[in-house]
């Protein structure tokens, strides 16, 4: 039941992004592009997509998931290293090709080889980046 | 253009319905870098069935919405060496972070977490200004 609960959400997610525009990329780069020909539908969706989940965080108070035992714990309210620089990587990365990861697989269907070559270098990042955070913690313990 | 904004908050709506229905169901965050990372590096293992659904899902539905009503166009630049390096870049920061878009944007955004405020601050700040550096200055994307 599990996993047909988790087809069903990549369906509704991959929906989304696809009805919102946001598997554009030039979309995705006009929202960052504010000094040039701005396109404000990123914040649109962002805000559509908070309000049912915040309804859901204030439903979840007090409650159990249906299918599991509790919710995701709160996680320390800690703004480390890695959470700075990781979003900094990170949003340099979304602006070069205006693609993220949910975005990027949920456009794999139409996305064309660059789509393909995209999320090849993103899995790759994915596996060095382990690598790299045991490297930034031990420069940052030397220091 | 207001139609796209329509579209925009119609998507969204949807978006945020997913991940609202894979938290009280589940009891999961809806975020794709985990889904999709916890599985490169192992420690996703366990309930792979479920993140594998999750991303057949995600592929799949909006790839035959694509087709079935004409086709969609990503307009993702040819520059190879730009895909690549954005890749790498998204890939190595949502794994450092610990989340993207979906994750820190819509699902801790939504529960005023501040690491989820503080993330998306970094990352709109930084794709502002790759932009203007890229864009306005380089003339590359």
């Amino acid at each position: 039941m599990r996993v047909l609960i988790s087809f069903l959400v990549g369906s509704v997610f991959g929906l989304g992004l696809l009805v919102s525009g946001m598997t554009d990329t030039t979309k995705v780069q006009g929202w960052l592009d504010v000094f040039g020909n701005w396109d404000p539908t990123l914040a649109f969706v962002m805000m559509g997509a908070i309000i049912p989940m915040a309804i859901a965080w204030l439903f979840s108070v007090g409650r159990k998931p249906v299918l599991a035992n509790a919710f995701p714990a709160r996680p320390e309210p800690s703004v480390g290293r890695n959470l700075v620089l990781g979003s900094t990587l990170f949003g340099m990365g979304w602006a070069l090709s205006g693609l993220c990861p949910g975005p990027a697989i949920a456009s794999l269907g139409f996305g064309g080889v660059g789509g393909l070559l995209f999320l090849g270098a993103m899995l790759a990042g994915m596996v060095v980046a382990p690598g790299v955070r045991l490297r930034l913690d031990r420069v940052a313990a030397a220091v | 253009m207001p139609i796209d904004w329509i579209m925009g908050l119609a998507g969204g709506v949807l978006i945020g319905l997913a991940a609202a229905l894979f938290l009280l169901v589940n009891g999961r965050i809806m975020g794709a870098s985990g889904i999709i990372g916890d599985l490169v590096d192992g420690s996703g293992r366990h309930d792979w069935l479920e993140r594998a659904a999750l991303i057949a899902g995600l592929v799949l539905v909006p790839g035959i919405a694509a087709f079935a009503t004409g086709g969609s166009e990503t307009n993702l630049t040819g520059n190879w060496a730009v895909i690549i390096a954005s890749g790498l870049l998204v890939g190595v920061g949502t794994r450092l972070a610990n989340g993207c878009t979906s994750g820190h944007g819509v699902c801790g955004i939504s529960r005023l977490s501040l690491r989820g405020i503080v993330a998306t601050a970094f990352y709109i700040g930084a794709g502002g200004l790759t932009i203007v550096i890229f864009r306005h200055v380089l003339g590359v994307i």
